[in-house]
């Protein structure tokens, strides 16, 4: 039985169709990530999902409850980290962790234990009586990370984990999530906007784009869709056709004033590639498929990464002494 | 759901965190005492040189009535914490956990009625301390009567803390708030008689201090401290005892419609 099951999950703010009949199942066990750009409907999703905000039209059911139905049995089973910070700044970690075990109604035994285990879990322990205020974008992003774990959820949303955070601290997230995953036998949802890390992590994806999936598969099945590697080149001048008559060339398009190639075995067709090119060739790069390439291939857009409006970070500096 | 269970450990929760928030900041435990001893010294010490009333110096006379005001302006400012709660998202933390808006509710009710009697405690023991001094000639605060202040003290609490969530619960901005409730505070406190008999208002104002729940409060609590008072003390507690009942439902739907 899949954990959750959305059908024609529907949100509309006014007018605005933030998510379009969003039709999903996920496995117990599964690490699926839900990437797109910048208002693509993630969040909205994820608030649905979670039951903070009510369908347009359509349900889901997540760990076999309904979320307009049930919405107190969906909460008791799930665990979230808002891509926002909302832990209390002037509690210390340890203070936010009992005050969520107590909303749980953990019993004070087991409650003490997990703090223990999920500080150790995200290398908070010996910053447990800190104030929020003092810990750094990612020491909070941490915290609420193990806060979210603490009550055993059976599954774990994840709203852009480390949107805002310096490359390290998203390192460690990473590093965490990715352990969390198999040590804590968590069904875990991801939105991204960052490409590595849903390659990271993600055992399956699926691309939305506008409120709409466009693509749902294992990250190396999207990629496989490109059919190829990815020639880029910097022409002098673009002539048509100028690749035309090099059969192995799957597909050219030119964006930007570059043009994109996508060759099976690209390194070793590279001297023909050049060839054609003659001497209008600037630069020439080879890859292999990335997601970004993905994306392009099914919106004709590029996601644009560190775009987010998330406030993990700076938001401690703006708040602290103003409560 | 954990049921009655779950409910209970979900305002135990809320509480807690109300008390540590109150714990540490300091400044608003030292203002939300200050402020009424201002109120007392300065407003009623100035005025207290010429005026007595009922045989009362006035500065014993407002006693009660700055009591109660301290209650009141506390109590319904603690509505701007919800305001707060939902800027820095905290609110999300609380919505999403597995507890009933009713819960949260109370929860809310329960800490902000305890900043409240923690006030009111020190500005009784203040009240005492200045009677024996003897600057405040004729009052009571003793053993006897606690029992029924306390009673009214809490109950006005709940009642202006539930009338400080809803306005909280519709505001999505600290100014918004404050704007609101200081429309309300206002008249609460004027038409209350906390600074004068309400006897000697003009005739057109007598039915706005009948329907204003605080009058109660001012003259249960004259009645145990200074011993005179309008009504009988079981007819004031009985009126505040059925508003904050009436609130405590009202706050709950507010918070049952509450968006993110
Ligand atoms: N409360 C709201 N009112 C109106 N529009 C909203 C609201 N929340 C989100 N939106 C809009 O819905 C779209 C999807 O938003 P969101 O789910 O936050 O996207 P994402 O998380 O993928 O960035 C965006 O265009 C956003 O502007
Ligand atoms: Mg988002």
């Amino acid at each position: 039985m899949p954990v959750i099951e959305t059908s024609g999950l529907t949100k509309k703010y006014g007018e605005f169709l933030a998510l379009d009949r969003l039709n999903l199942k996920v496995d117990e066990g599964e690490v699926l990530g839900l990437l797109g750009p910048n208002g693509a409907g993630k969040t909205t999703t994820l608030l649905m999902l979670t039951t903070l905000l009510k369908p347009t039209a359509g349900t889901a059911r997540v760990n076999g409850f309904d979320i307009i139905k049930e919405p107190g049995k969906v909460r008791q089973s799930i665990g979230i980290v808002f891509q926002d910070p909302s832990s209390d700044d002037i509690l210390t970690g340890y203070e936010n962790l009992k005050l969520h075990g107590m909303l749980y109604s953990m019993p004070p035994a087991l409650r003490e234990r997990r703090i223990g285990e999920v500080l150790e879990l995200v290398e908070l322990s010996d910053r447990k009586d800190s104030r929020v205020r003092q810990y750094s974008g990612g020491m909070r992003r941490r915290l609420e990370l193990a806060r979210g774990l603490m009550h055993h959820p059976r599954i774990l949303f994840l709203d852009e984990p480390t949107l805002g955070l310096d490359p390290q601290s998203r390192e460690y997230i990473w590093g965490y999530i990715h352990n969390l995953a198999r040590q804590e036998k968590v069904t875990v949802i991801i939105t991204s906007h960052y490409m590595e890390e849903v390659d990271r992590l993600c055992t399956r994806l699926a691309i939305i784009d506008e409120g709409a999936v466009v693509a749902l598969d294992t990250p190396a099945n999207l990629k496989r869709v490109i059919g190829g590697d990815v020639v880029s080149l910097r022409l002098r001048r673009n002539r048509d056709g100028m690749f035309s008559h090099l059969d192995f060339v799957r597909k050219a398009e030119t964006k930007g004033g570059m043009t994109y190639l996508t060759v099976v075995n690209a390194s070793e067709r590279l001297p023909e590639i050049l060839r054609a090119a003659g001497m209008d060739a600037v630069s020439v790069e080879v890859h292999s498929p990335t997601l970004n390439d993905v994306f392009f291939h099914y919106t004709g857009k590029e996601i644009r990464e560190g775009s987010g409006e998330g406030s993990w970070g700076e938001r401690s500096i703006t708040y602290s002494g103003k409560r | 759901m954990n049921g009655l269970r779950g409910e209970l450990n979900g305002i135990l929760a809320i509480w807690y965190r109300e008390l540590k928030v109150f714990q540490r900041e300091k400044s608003r435990i030292v203002a939300s005492i200050a402020s009424p001893v201002l109120w007392l010294v300065i407003f009623g010490g100035g005025l207290g040189s010429s005026v007595s009333i009922e045989g009362m110096s006035y500065q014993t006379f407002i006693f009660p009535g700055i009591l109660a005001q301290s209650v009141l302006f506390s109590s319904i400012f603690f509505g701007v914490y919800i305001v707060w709660d939902r800027k820095i998202d905290f609110l999300k933390e609380v919505l999403v956990a597995p507890i009933t808006r009713s819960s949260m509710f109370m929860g809310k009710v329960v800490g902000g009625a305890t900043d409240s009697m923690i006030q009111s405690c020190v500005l009784l023991a203040i009240g005492a301390g200045m009677e024996k001094a003897g600057m405040l000639p004729g009052l009571h605060i003793g053993i006897g009567g606690m029992a029924w202040m306390l009673l009214i003290l809490l109950l006005t609490a709940i009642s202006m803390v539930s009338i400080g969530l809803i306005i909280g619960s519709y505001m999505e901005s600290p100014e918004g708030f404050q704007l609101i409730s200081s429309f309300l505070l206002f008249p609460l406190f004027f038409l209350s008689g906390a600074l004068f008999p309400i006897g000697r208002l003009p005739a057109w104002l007598a039915p706005l201090t009948i329907i204003d729940p605080l009058t109660y409060s001012v003259d249960g609590l004259r009645n145990v401290i200074l011993g005179s008072s309008q009504f009988h003390l079981a007819h004031d507690i009985g009126i505040i005892g059925t508003v904050s009942v009436l609130l405590i439902f009202a706050g709950t739907a507010a918070f049952e419609r509450m968006k993110l």
